[in-house]
């Protein structure tokens, strides 16, 4: 039976982005959040109108994805193979609020559509399906802390029921005050590609490394 | 009407998010949706709350936004026409 292994992991916290362990991007001159994500949506290139008119915690998912995507060979996978698991421990409160905030005053009542569509977490999951043609398993699960053995073993049950051949998994994070992400991507391999077996424990160690 | 396309523009890029987007970029006559400037069902909805905020005006038949919403110059007619605001 393949292994299955966690072949790249992205940080996104603090303005600073991570592949694998290296710091690949920051930019501490932007103090917000929404200008760091513009930053470094510039800075990798990334052509995609629509980035801008997701909240601030989709664009974060999103951007993680795409610095964790970016060169990874889908080779003999087809887009229905492709699974992705996250979590957070927020959901979407930050969007909830803002959503909120238009409904307040009955006599200025403008619900913005563009806010409302945000105000679940599974739609960072249809922003990343969307770019990347991903048709497999999905699932967001809220948390109060990442619950590494949770998804890493749910991951895992989809590759052992021969759901997903590949899997992008992770943490996408985001409370008034701050934000973090954690995605990495696994996938099957044999002995000519090695990479870390996936597990509960390697997905904690990787993510507690910022 | 040249002006009210102008300050359409810039609303529009604003409410839309369409950070990529200057106000020279937009044809007047170009379709919104589509081609031109690609605009999606949920942009058709913040344009109804746009017209309905800044102008008010409320599209209740949903036929005459595809008719109001093809271009730029085809809303200022809309809005020169049946504004309230």
């Amino acid at each position: 039976m393949k292994q299955v292994g966690i072949k790249r992991y992205c940080h996104v916290k603090n303005n600073k982005v991570y592949l694998d362990g290296a710091l690949i991007f920051e930019d501490v001159q932007n103090d917000t959040m929404k200008s760091f994500l513009k930053s470094a949506y510039r800075n990798f290139k990334i052509k995609y109108p629509k980035f801008f008119k997701m909240d601030e915690i989709s664009k974060l998912g999103f951007l993680a994805a795409e610095v964790v995507l970016q060169n990874i060979q889908k080779n003999n996978i087809r887009e229905s193979e492709i699974g992705i698991v996250l979590a957070n421990s927020q959901s979407t409160l930050v969007t909830d609020k803002v959503h909120q905030e238009s409904i307040n005053d009955l006599n200025n009542y403008y619900p913005s559509p563009s806010v409302f569509v945000y105000t679940l977490p599974n739609i960072m999951i249809g922003e990343i399906s969307i770019k990347h043609k991903f048709r497999g398993e999905n699932a967001f699960y809220i948390f109060e802390h990442f619950n590494t053995e949770f998804v890493s073993d749910f991951i895992d049950m989809l590759f052992t029921d021969g759901k997903v051949k590949a899997c992008l998994g992770g943490w996408i994070d985001q409370s008034e005050k701050d934000y973090e992400a954690f995605v990495y991507w696994v996938e099957h391999y044999d002995n000519k590609v090695f990479c870390p077996e996936h597990t509960g424990a390697l997905v904690r160690k990787l993510y507690e490394k910022f | 009407m040249e002006e009210l396309v102008e300050q359409l523009k810039v609303q529009i890029i604003k409410q839309l998010n369409l950070e990529d987007i200057e106000p020279e970029d937009i044809d007047p006559d170009e379709p919104l949706f589509g081609e031109g400037l690609g605009l999606d069902s949920i942009d058709a909805l913040e344009l109804i709350v746009l017209l309905e905020k800044e102008y008010g005006i409320k599209i209740e038949n949903p036929k005459d936004g595809q008719k109001v919403f093809f271009s730029l110059n085809t809303m200022a007619e809309f809005i020169t026409e049946h504004r309230k605001k």
